[in-house]
C-alpha cells in the first residue's frame, strides 16, 4: 500500500469539504472494496476520507411509503433490520448473502453503489426497484446513476448519504454465484412494481447492471415463470470469460428471472 | 504518523501508527499478539478474524487507523494465561478441530461470533453456511463443524463469553 493521510470527519459537510480540499482524495468506509485495491496498488488515493464515524449516516427507516438506508449502513444491519425485512425481504435477503459474515459486518450499501462493481448485488435491487440515490448534493434515478463498469454519476467531491427504495408489491433476487470468488456470475432481482415490472441483473453485462426489458413487458402482462418462456436473451453485449462464455451467462439470466419469479410469488 | 488508542483484549493501548498499518499488522508486529493470522491477505480465507466491537472482521482488510477508538478481541484474549481455556477452544481441542491449526484462531473468533448472532443451539448447516468466509485446508470441515456446535453448547454454561 502506498501512503496516505487518514481523516475521520464528523459530518457530511466536513467529508465534502475534505474531498475539495484534498485532489484525487477517496471516500472509505467499511474498506472491503478499497483496502484490497489499495493493498494491490491498483489504487493510491493520497488521502482516505473516513465516513464510518458521520452519525445517522446509517440510519434505517420507512419515510411514507419509502424504505430509506443510510450509506454507512452495513450489509449485516440490512440483513438483519426487522424494517427491512418487513418493507422489502428481497432486499433483506440480497444484503445477507453478499460476501461472508465478517464482510458484512463491515461492507456499507453506500460503498457497494459508490464502487458499482459489475458483479455487485445491491446495483441489481438499486436498478430492479427503482431506488433514489441521495447525494450531498442531489438526488439521482438509479437509472441515471449506473453509467458502466466502475462507473457512476458521483462527482469527485458527490457523497452518497442514502438510498429510498420504492416499496415493490413483489420481489426476489436470485443470484448463480462463481464456485470459486462466490461473486455473483449472474445474479437476477425482480421487481414487480405498482405500475410495472423489473428486471435487473448484475453479474453478466460488459457494462454492468442493466434491465431486461423483453422480460418485463412480458412480465408485466402476467407475473409467472411461464409468461417469459421462448423470450430468448441475446449473449451481445454479456461477458465471457473462463467461469462462463456469454451464451451461458444469457441462459442463466432466463433460469434465474424464473426462479427469482417463482420466489417473488412464493412470498404471498 | 498517526496517533491511534484503542482496547484490546480489555488493555488500553495507545501507539502512533502509519496509517497505512492494517490493524492485523499492528495486532502482531507492534503488539506481538501473533496468534492472529495472515493467510490469504485477501479477505477470504478468515485467519485474520478478530472481535472489533464484539463483532467478527477481518483484520487484514481493516486498517488500524479506523480501529482508533474502539475494541479488539483476539484469540489471545478469549481466557488467561494459564487458566482454563474458553469453551469454544476447549472445544476445538476435545474434537480434534484442527490440524495444523493455522486457520484454528479464525476459525474460534468466527465461531463465537457466530454463537452471539445465532445462539447455542446450531445445526450442522448453519454452521457450514456461517463458516463461507473461513478456509481450512487440513480438515474437511467436518470436526470444525463438530467442534463449533459442541462449544455453541458449552458456551451456554460457562461465564466466558
Amino acid at each position: 500500500m502506498y501512503e496516505f493521510k487518514y481523516h475521520r470527519p464528523g459530518t457530511v459537510r466536513q467529508a465534502a469539504n475534505l474531498l475539495v480540499k484534498n485532489e484525487d482524495a477517496k471516500v472509505i468506509a467499511g474498506g472491503h472494496t478499497l483496502i484490497p485495491v489499495m493493498k494491490q496498488r491498483l489504487a493510491s488515493p493520497p488521502h482516505l476520507v473516513d465516513l464510518s464515524h458521520i452519525e445517522g449516516l446509517d440510519t434505517i427507516e420507512m419515510k411514507g411509503r419509502s424504505l430509506v438506508i443510510g450509506a454507512t449502513a452495513r450489509h449485516a444491519d440490512v440483513a438483519s433490520s426487522a424494517i427491512v425485512g418487513e418493507a422489502i425481504p428481497a432486499l433483506a435477503n440480497l444484503a445477507g448473502g453478499i460476501g461472508d459474515p465478517a464482510v458484512r459486518h463491515k461492507g456499507t450499501i453506500g460503498g457497494s453503489l459508490a464502487n458499482n462493481d459489475p458483479t455487485a448485488d445491491y446495483p441489481a435491487a438499486v436498478l430492479a426497484l427503482g431506488a433514489t440515490i441521495v447525494t450531498n448534493k442531489r438526488r439521482l434515478k438509479a437509472e441515471e446513476y449506473f453509467q458502466g463498469l466502475f462507473t457512476t454519476a458521483l462527482e469527485a467531491d458527490e457523497i452518497i448519504t442514502k438510498v429510498m427504495f420504492p416499496l415493490p408489491k413483489k420481489a426476489a433476487y436470485v443470484k448463480f454465484r462463481n464456485q470459486a470468488s462466490r461473486y455473483a456470475l449472474v445474479g437476477v432481482f425482480v421487481a414487480r412494481r405498482p405500475s410495472d415490472v423489473r428486471v435487473a441483473v448484475t453479474g453478466a453485462g460488459s457494462e454492468g447492471v442493466f434491465r431486461v426489458t423483453a422480460f418485463e413487458e412480458a412480465l408485466k402482462k402476467r407475473f409467472a415463470a411461464k409468461a417469459i418462456e421462448g423470450i430468448e436473451v441475446p449473449a451481445e453485449g454479456l461477458n465471457s470469460d473462463i467461469h462462463g462464455s456469454a451464451e451461458y451467462r444469457a441462459h442463466l439470466i432466463g433460469v434465474l428471472t424464473r426462479r427469482a419469479v417463482d420466489a417473488a410469488n412464493a412470498k404471498e | 504518523m498517526a496517533k491511534i488508542s484503542l482496547i484490546v483484549n480489555g488493555n488500553p493501548v495507545t501507539a502512533n501508527v502509519d496509517p497505512r498499518t492494517l490493524l492485523v499488522q499492528f495486532l502482531r508486529e507492534n503488539l506481538r499478539l501473533t496468534g492472529t493470522h495472515v493467510g490469504c491477505d485477501t479477505s477470504q480465507c478468515g485467519a485474520c478474524v478478530v472481535h472489533l466491537d464484539g463483532k467478527a472482521v477481518k483484520s487484514c482488510t481493516t486498517l488500524a487507523v479506523m480501529a482508533d477508538g474502539h475494541e479488539v478481541k483476539t484469540i489471545e484474549g478469549l481466557a488467561a494465561d494459564g487458566a482454563p481455556l474458553h469453551p469454544m477452544q476447549e472445544a476445538f481441542r476435545e474434537h480434534h478441530g484442527l490440524q495444523c491449526g493455522f486457520c484454528t484462531p479464525g476459525m474460534i473468533m468466527t465461531a463465537i461470533d457466530i454463537v452471539h448472532r445465532k445462539g447455542h443451539e446450531l445445526d450442522d448447516h448453519t454452521i457450514r453456511e456461517e463458516l463461507e468466509g473461513n478456509l481450512c485446508r487440513c480438515t474437511g470441515y467436518q470436526n470444525i463443524v463438530a467442534s463449533i456446535a459442541a462449544g455453541a453448547k458449552a458456551m451456554a454454561k460457562s461465564d466466558l463469553a
